[in-house]
């Protein structure tokens, strides 16, 4: 067992930076494509949450609450092994993307029924009462209103796709974590724990650290923003009636 | 233009509209009138399906309300202006007014403007196009309401109490508004506790109480000669 105050243990930490760098762009990658499918699955399950018909807001329902009442890495195992069992596993970073796509999307959705929720009754109505179906009212009247809303959050739930793609070393995956606990167990470049981690925790803050930083000005700035608008519209206007 | 036929609906278990019978002939003005809590709301709201009822039916122009056709039905013939205005906060007054016009009436943006000028000098409003409504006073913004139902060109016009959020001081300008249009041939359907616009406007008025109308009539019948004591007592509170 080598310290963090080891030289050799940071230099063969050095050495095999690359392979690092493999785990962190492993990981990227794979939280690209799982974020993009859990975008898809919030949208759709999201909407149905908000929906009129009683089935939709069921099936919504109980697929936000089995995958937010059960754990991420029992979901990812029942995928790949119950796949592997019946032989035709699609690889680790298939299996993977989906999981987390699956995972994130029960989130999303969440993201997104409490965005539309948060839309006062009466804009839905007016939209009806002009004779707007339902997409027009959405993408007019609804979702602009409820972007700002649903943003931050959802910022921060890519950052926590991005740490739970650590998740996939359960299965032997490909991800920075994983290939973080080969490398300190590993033949010929075991033992050097501390430096290890501490350089695959340094990518991961990184990365991460600036979305969740977004996520929080975004929220302030928007509101600001808003009212500002307000203002300079203001001025605008009385500008120009001061003209005619 | 407007037909209730055994009009009933429930929320649950409570029973809101009674075997509702209504019709409202074309460019009729119609105030309806009535406690708090009486179904006047549901009532309105069902002429354009926004409550769908439970049973019975809503025939406009002839052509039988459903939940397939009311999208265009609506749009082509029904417009609303409501007690809290619900004007889209997100866009300027111009944009509230030309949004549906411009999508669902495939109007050029050029005609949509000009319209919706149009319509904005008719509520008094022009200099305010470009500004958002939470800038606007609770009277200025249901102006702007009723200036984007006109911008529809839809033959009625439903209004569920839209005076009933405004400081008084505002209240007459929105009257006022209504009062010119009542002069054109459109029809409207008013809820509103104000008897002096009903005095001057209405050819007739409904009181509703517990889901259905008990006493109709012209606007000067209620104030000489109403029959039903619920009815006399309530206007004794609201005639100042
Ligand atoms: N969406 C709803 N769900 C349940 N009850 C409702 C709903 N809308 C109205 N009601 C009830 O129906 C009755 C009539 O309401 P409404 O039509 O708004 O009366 P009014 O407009 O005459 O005051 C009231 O008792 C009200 O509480
Ligand atoms: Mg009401």
């Amino acid at each position: 067992m080598e310290g963090l105050f080891s030289l050799e243990a940071w230099e063969k930490v050095w050495t095999f930076r690359s392979t690092f760098l493999l785990g962190l762009l492993n990981s990227g990658r794979m939280a690209l494509f799982a974020l993009l499918l859990s975008l898809v699955l919030g949208i759709i399950f999201g909407l149905m949450a908000t929906s009129s018909k009683k089935i939709l807001r069921g099936i919504s329902r109980v697929y936000v609450e089995l995958i937010q009442n059960t754990p991420l890495v029992l979901q990812l195992c029942f995928l790949y092994y119950a796949l592997a069992f019946s032989g035709n596993s699609m690889g680790i970073i298939a299996t993977g993307t989906i999981s987390l796509g699956v995972y994130h999307g029960a989130y999303m959705s969440e993201v997104v029924r409490a965005g539309i929720g948060s839309i006062p009754k009466g804009q839905f109505e007016a939209a009806d009462s002009q004779g707007f179906n339902y997409i027009g009212k959405m993408y007019y009247v609804i979702l602009p209103q409820s972007i700002k809303i649903i943003l931050p959050p959802m910022a921060n739930q890519v950052v926590n796709l991005i740490k739970n793609t650590s998740c996939l070393y359960i299965i032997g995956g490909a991800d920075l974590i994983s290939v973080t606990y080969s490398f300190v167990t590993g033949a010929t470049t075991g033992g050097a724990y501390a430096p290890a981690y501490l350089v695959s925790g340094l990518l991961f803050f990184i990365v991460c650290f600036p979305l969740s930083t977004l996520a929080s000005t975004w929220e302030n700035s928007l509101k600001k923003r808003e009212s500002r608008t307000v203002e300079t519209q203001n001025t605008l206007a009385e500008g120009m009636v001061a003209k005619q | 233009m407007i037909r209730m036929e055994n009009v009933n609906k429930f929320f649950g278990d409570l029973h809101v509209l009674k075997n509702l019978n209504l019709e409202v002939a074309e460019g009729e003005k119609l105030v309806i009138i009535g406690p708090s809590g009486s179904g006047k709301s549901t009532a309105i709201r069902c002429m354009n399906f926004l409550e769908v009822p439970t049973s019975g039916s809503v025939y406009i122009n002839g052509e039988k309300l459903t939940s397939k056709n009311r999208t265009k039905v609506v749009r082509d013939s029904i417009s609303m202006v409501f007690q809290q205005f619900n004007l889209y906060p997100h866009m300027t007054v111009l944009k509230n007014l030309t949004l549906a016009p411009m999508k669902l009436h495939k109007k050029s943006k050029k005609d949509a403007e000009e319209l919706a000028y149009h319509y904005l000098d008719i509520v008094g409003l022009r200099e305010k196009a470009h500004v958002y409504p939470s800038t606007l006073s609770g009277g200025q913004q249901q102006r702007i309401a009723i200036a984007r139902a006109l911008c529809a060109q839809t033959k009625i016009i439903l209004f569920d109490e839209p005076t009933s959020a405004l400081d008084p001081e505002t209240i007459q300008e929105v009257l006022d508004v209504m009062i010119k249009l009542a002069k054109e041939n459109i029809t409207m359907v008013v809820v509103t506790h104000e008897m002096g616009f009903a005095r001057q406007v209405a050819d007739r008025i409904v009181f509703m109480e517990d889901g259905q109308i008990i006493e109709e009539g012209e606007p000067e019948h209620f104030f000489t000669s109403a029959e039903n004591d619920r009815v006399k007592q309530f206007l004794s509170k609201i005639i100042r």
